[in-house]
Order: structure tokens, then C-alpha cells, then sequence
């Protein structure tokens, strides 16, 4: 299995989330994507809805975004929105 | 009780009332900094975040955006001061509003027309004795700030930068606002808002900080018009919860200095008000020995 990805879950005030994941999907405004360890760089607008991060184990982590953007560089992803929640 | 005695003892019963409420304040200020400091802290990975993009997105894209652009010429300049609700800080707010000052006394040597956007009320109360104008105002809150009042700056600001100067909207914005350094220690600091220079955070792209070649969605612009708004949020953001945790620091600091002045006022006050005691003392024994002198020389 490829290397995990380091993902980030920030809202204005506080990081809401942080570890490692193997899937990040998000929707931006172009519609929804999928993210997996060696994905090209990319920055979006995230469209408000949820984020679904699929953990090593097969768990997940939901997150509520609103008002934001996504990154991706090097394996590390970062979701940052103006409002952000753990659902 | 002579009435110099009772003068001195209303005197100590005042100061010590004083040092209980200035005491009082310092304890408060002293706790409420940290939680400030935190907050400080806790917003920290979003502005990091943010400028990082936008940093990428202006190294990658040669896209002009009217956020980034210098005006051609620049008529009229708004100043945003951020100072405190509350006084009893220290020169909390007047430093911040004298750094205000020069600022002003400099854009106007330039030729340019200042208009202010004020926060706290302080600086309105500032603003309002003197009888000078001002834009916009926002008031509460300033010792824990919120991230809506920063989205509402933020727009107003945005909002009044995008109208044309001969309507009334302004060609730079400046913002002035304490940086807390250290518990002791916190500058008045200017910073030319907009048009937007991406200074914090852009690294020397050294080995391993070499920003990667980036894909947008939907396309650059986009992704810029989306992100430099959020950009201006988290730095006026961030200016307010500095802001915070200085006020916090200078009244606690302000109060410290209040509270051993107290204390000083007290000794001072307790010494005289002995020395008064002592005074009455010798001067009813002097009576009676005078009295009992008289009475005894009047029977021979």
C-alpha cells in the first residue's frame, strides 16, 4: 500500500482534526473528488459540504466544511474552511 | 480623635478599597492572557494554511488580480485602528491610536485623503472628542474577539476597496493594531493591508520547500478570488486576537503598577497617620503635666 496521507482539518479557530489517512473525499465546486496518496498538487474551492476521511484501518473521520479551499501537495492534504466541524 | 488622625485613616481606607479592585483586575487580566494566548496559538494553522496557498498561487500563476494590483494613483487611504473596549490598560490604546496618528500626518503629507475604520470603543470615544469622522465602527468585544466581527471587517473593508475612489471607496488600506511580543512587551504595528503583498510566510524555497506546480479547480482565478478574502479574514483575524492578548498583557501589567502604588500609598499614609498619633499622645501628656504643674505651684 502506497504511503498514507497526512491530512488537516483547520477552521479559523482551531485545528479540528489531524493524522494520517489513506482517502480523503471532498467536494469542491466542480463536484466531488477523491484524493489517494501520490495525487498531483491541486488546490480547489470546496463546495460547503462534508468531508470523508477514510482512515488505516477502514474507520472513518466525517467533517462539516463550509466556505473553504482544499490542498494537496506531497501527500499532505489540508482542508481549510471558514467553519469546520467533526460530525 | 484628633482630626488630623481621622483625615490620614480615610485616606488608608481609601487606597486599600482601590488596591482591592486594581488587584482584583490584575488577577483577571492574568488569566484571561492565557486563554488569549491560546486562542492566538489555536488560529495558527489556518492563517499558516492560507498564506501557504496563496503564496503557491502567486508564485504559479502570473494572473492580476484587482486585490494584488497597485492603483495607478492613490487618492484616499483608510486607516483601521484596533484598540480596546476598556481603559484601565496602560497606553493600550493610546499608543496604538498616536501610531494612528502619524500614520495619518504621513498619508496626508502624501496628498492622501484619510478615512477611518474604527474598532473599540476607545478609539470611537477618541474619535467622537475630537470631532472627527469616521467610516465605520465596531464595538464589543474586542477583549475576546469573534471570527464573524473579522468576516464583517473583512467585507466592509473589501467593499469599500473595490468602489471607485470618486465614490467614496479608498485606493489602501492600512491597519494599525498592538502585536503582543511578550507578557511585558507589546508594539503598536502598521501593516498596508491592501493592495495585498504576501510577505509572511513566503519561504526561501530552499531543498525541500520548493512549492509544487499546482492544479486548480475550477481555474486560477477562481481559486484566487475564493482565497484572498479568506486571506484578508485571517490576517485582520489574527491583528484582533493579537490585539486581545496585548490588551490583556498592558492591564495586567497597568494594574500590577497600580496595585504596588496602592501598597505604597498605604505605608506612606499608615507612617503620617503614627506620627500624627504620637504627636496627640505628647501633647495631651504635656497638658496634664502643665495642668498638674499649675495645680500644685497654685496650693503653696
Amino acid at each position: 500500500m502506497a504511503a498514507p496521507l497526512k491530512v488537516s482539518v483547520v477552521s479559523a479557530d482551531q485545528q479540528v482534526w489531524a493524522g494520517e489517512a489513506t482517502m480523503v473525499v471532498a467536494r469542491t465546486t466542480e463536484g466531488e473528488i477523491g484524493i489517494l496518496a501520490g495525487h498531483e498538487p491541486m488546490l480547489a474551492i470546496l463546495a460547503s459540504g462534508e468531508v470523508r476521511v477514510t482512515l488505516a484501518d477502514g474507520s472513518k473521520v466525517v467533517a462539516e466544511a463550509a466556505d473553504g479551499f482544499l490542498s494537496v501537495e506531497n501527500d499532505t492534504v489540508t482542508i481549510v474552511a471558514r467553519q469546520a466541524g467533526l460530525v | 480623635m484628633g482630626a488630623q488622625l481621622r483625615v490620614y485613616r480615610q485616606k488608608i481606607k481609601s487606597a486599600q478599597t482601590t488596591k482591592k479592585i486594581t488587584r482584583a483586575m490584575e488577577l483577571i487580566s492574568a488569566s484571561r492572557i492565557q486563554k488569549a494566548q491560546a486562542r492566538v496559538a489555536a488560529s495558527t494553522p489556518y492563517s499558516r494554511a492560507i498564506t501557504r496557498a496563496v503564496s503557491a498561487v502567486a508564485t504559479y500563476s502570473n494572473v492580476e488580480h484587482v486585490l494584488t494590483t497597485e492603483p495607478a494613483r492613490v487618492d484616499r487611504a483608510a486607516v483601521l485602528i484596533f484598540a480596546s473596549d476598556r481603559g484601565l490598560a496602560g497606553a493600550f490604546s493610546s499608543q496604538v491610536l498616536r501610531e494612528a496618528e502619524e500614520l495619518s500626518e504621513l498619508l496626508r503629507s502624501q496628498g492622501k485623503d484619510v478615512v477611518y475604520f474604527l474598532v473599540g470603543r476607545k478609539a470611537v470615544a477618541y474619535f467622537g472628542f475630537r470631532r472627527r469622522a469616521s467610516e465605520r465602527i465596531w464595538t464589543g468585544g474586542t477583549d475576546q474577539p469573534q471570527f464573524e466581527t473579522a468576516k464583517d471587517i473583512g467585507d466592509a473593508l473589501l467593499e469599500s476597496f473595490l468602489r471607485d475612489s470618486e465614490d467614496g471607496g479608498v485606493d489602501e488600506i492600512h491597519i494599525v493594531y498592538n502585536r503582543f511580543v511578550s507578557m511585558v512587551t507589546q508594539v503598536p504595528e502598521v501593516v498596508r493591508l491592501l493592495p495585498l503583498e504576501v510577505v509572511e510566510g513566503v519561504e526561501e524555497p530552499g531543498e525541500q520547500t520548493i512549492l509544487p506546480l499546482y492544479e486548480f479547480e475550477p481555474d486560477v482565478e477562481s481559486v484566487l478570488d475564493g482565497l484572498l478574502p479568506v486571506y484578508i479574514e485571517s490576517r485582520l483575524f489574527n491583528a484582533m486576537l493579537q490585539s486581545a492578548a496585548s490588551e490583556h498583557a498592558s492591564r495586567q501589567k497597568a494594574m500590577k503598577s497600580a496595585s504596588d502604588n496602592a501598597d505604597k500609598l498605604i505605608t506612606d499614609y499608615t507612617r503620617l497617620s503614627n506620627n500624627a498619633r504620637q504627636s496627640e499622645i505628647t501633647q495631651q501628656i504635656s497638658e496634664i503635666v502643665g495642668g498638674a504643674d499649675a495645680l500644685s505651684s497654685a496650693k503653696k
